[in-house]
């Protein structure tokens, strides 16, 4: 069981959800920044359906095209979620709750027709569902790395323009930033980031890979810089390990595993984060409290003895 | 005699069904300080943002300097209200003034040092070094106001539009901000401010422009500021008396 470990094959595989886990640090930083956390989550669900279809069609398992079907019912879901609330009167939370639900059952109800059918059970798809990093190969493993490097390049090419567009968009737009071009291109990194990680952390918990990072990363630092590169060191490390204790275990999901290492991070950040993290806040505030007490009991002390009170 | 920066034909706006702007005419001279004041929800910010294509127009033509807006762009300078961003966004007081000069440093640049120093000046006009490298989050409403406006005159724009900008600020901030526009007037500059304190109108801006969802009167405050203007725009209900000079609302 341990010799996966040390198989060139499950290198890679480590390197490729290392890297997907910095991509979606980094990305998910800016779905932070614009308050989007959620919609993660809704896209990730919304890609489902998009994978069976794409296997149904195909035949085959070819993560490429599998990746294409994902991207583009997640963008379909974004786009309903977009008009759901701009020509009705449902706001956004509840739009993406419909969709994430809609697409999400949509996508259990097709792949249950597949595993019924001849060979289907043998595809792999479950895999698609809380992600299994072990059944990749190498194939699988490229498409992912040369993906997941782009979106990171795309970050942090444009880490300025990312910075003022998230910070204050109508600035932005003065300056002659489009905010459309902008928001398109937050939409494909996003969608990109999410699908080519749905096989490996599977689709219930990518959108956990893309927000525990950079809630984290908000305990330790007050730079949008240092956030990116501490976001992305979460995320990093949440995939390596996380994939790394999943492949201890025959058949164990890779999911799981990465998102409860990435809360480990979250909870070490909560407490022991140097920016109003709780340890270091309620130390600050004892502090403070000491020193007010001693000046007043000091206070109290020079009034007594002139006899004041 | 001056010359004209900003000419605005038959302009209108408006929100989801609600026109809130309808035919609005007007045109600015170069070098004026105009206030822009109007009852809540006569259009003043949908004025501004509409003349910056931050909210679309329904109609009319809109000119800077004899050109359309696309072309001059760069000679325009906005400062938005204090409560359009979020100030726990992880940044300090000189990186946002440095976010003024993003124009100029181009696209996928980084800043160079040159401009780092640049907004450094800028701060240190507006009485903010000792600020520069603080959280935003942790400035007081004056200095956020402060930072924004620094992060606008970083710009070197030709023409500024200012959205409130001595809307809860103190005493000395409000002194600060307005010798900076008096500056800027001198320097030959253009600056609309939206205003809301009717009793500082006459003290700061030389014109001033009524809205209420359409221009009710516009030119220099010496000769429109009158009673009659202010009750045509704020409505009947508003009575106005003028007593040794200051001015009493009665909002019955």
């Amino acid at each position: 069981m341990w010799s996966i470990l040390a198989s060139s094959n499950f290198q890679w595989v480590l390197a490729s959800t290392m890297i997907l886990g910095v991509a979606a640090g980094m990305v998910g930083l800016l779905a932070y920044w614009k308050k989007q956390s959620l919609m993660s989550d809704a896209l990730a669900h919304a890609a489902l359906p998009g994978v069976i279809i794409a296997f149904l069609l195909l035949g085959e398992k070819n993560l490429f095209i599998l990746i294409i079907g994902a991207a583009i019912s997640s963008l379909i879901g974004a786009f309903l979620i977009q008009w759901i609330q701009s020509a009705t009167r449902i706001t956004e939370d509840t739009a993406m709750g419909m969709i994430l639900s809609i697409f999400f059952g949509l996508g259990i109800m097709l792949l249950t027709i597949v595993n019924r059918s001849a060979g289907g059970n043998q595809s792999g798809l479950d895999s698609f569902i809380f992600g299994q990093a072990a059944s990749m190969v190498k194939s699988d493993v490229f498409t992912m790395l040369i993906l997941t490097l782009v979106v990171i390049l795309i970050v942090f090419l444009g880490f300025k323009e990312w910075k003022i567009y998230l910070f204050d968009p109508q600035f932005a737009r003065g300056l002659g930033l489009s905010s459309k071009g902008m928001s398109v291109i937050y939409t494909v990194v996003l969608v990109t980031t999410i699908v080519v990680g749905i096989q490996a952390v599977g689709v219930i918990l990518i959108a956990a890979l893309l927000i525990i990072p950079s809630v984290s990363a908000r305990y330790w630092t007050n730079s949008f810089f240092c956030m990116l590169l501490l976001s992305a060191l979460f995320g990093g490390l949440s995939g390596i390990i996380g994939t790394y204790l999943s492949a201890i275990g025959k058949g164990w999901p890779t999911g799981p595993f990465i998102v409860i290492v990435a809360a480990s991070f979250f909870v070490l950040s909560l407490v022991f984060g140097k920016e109003k993290g709780i340890l270091v806040s309620r130390l600050e505030f004892n502090a403070q409290r000491k020193l007010l007490n001693s000046q007043t009991n000091a206070n109290a002390n020079t009034l007594d003895s002139k006899g004041v009170h | 005699m001056s010359k004209f920066v900003l000419e605005v034909e038959n302009l209108s706006a408006s929100y989801r069904k609600n026109i809130v702007l309808e035919d609005v005419n007007f045109r600015v001279k170069q070098g004026s300080l105009t206030g822009i004041v109007g009852p809540n929800g006569a259009g003043k910010s949908t004025l501004i943002q509409t003349l910056l294509q931050l909210h679309p127009s329904l109609t009319g033509k809109v000119e800077f300097f004899n050109r359309p807006f696309n072309k001059s762009k760069q000679s325009i300078g906005y400062v938005p209200q204090r409560g359009s961003v979020d100030w726990d966004f992880p940044t300090n007081a000189l990186d946002v003034v440095v976010m003024g000069l993003y124009g100029k440093i181009g696209w996928l640049k980084l800043p160079s040092r040159a401009h780092k120093r640049l907004a450094y000046e800028v701060l240190e006009k507006m009485d903010m070094v000792k600020y520069a490298d603080r959280q935003i989050s942790q400035l007081s409403g004056g200095q956020k106001q402060r930072v924004f406006l620094a992060r606008a005159l970083v710009q070197d724009a030709e023409f500024y539009f200012m959205d409130e900008p001595l809307v809860g600020v103190d005493a000395a901030t409000e002194k600060a901000i307005m010798e900076i526009l008096k500056e800027l007037k001198t320097n030959g500059k253009t600056v609309m401010v939206v205003h809301h304190d009717l009793q500082t109108v006459e003290d700061y801006f030389d014109h001033v422009l009524f809205l209420n969802k359409t221009v009710i009167e516009h030119g220099k405050t010496s000769s429109v500021f009158t009673t009659e203007n202010i009750s045509r725009t704020y409505g009947g209900k508003m009575k106005w008396a003028m007593e040794e000079g200051s001015h009493v609302v009665d909002t019955r």
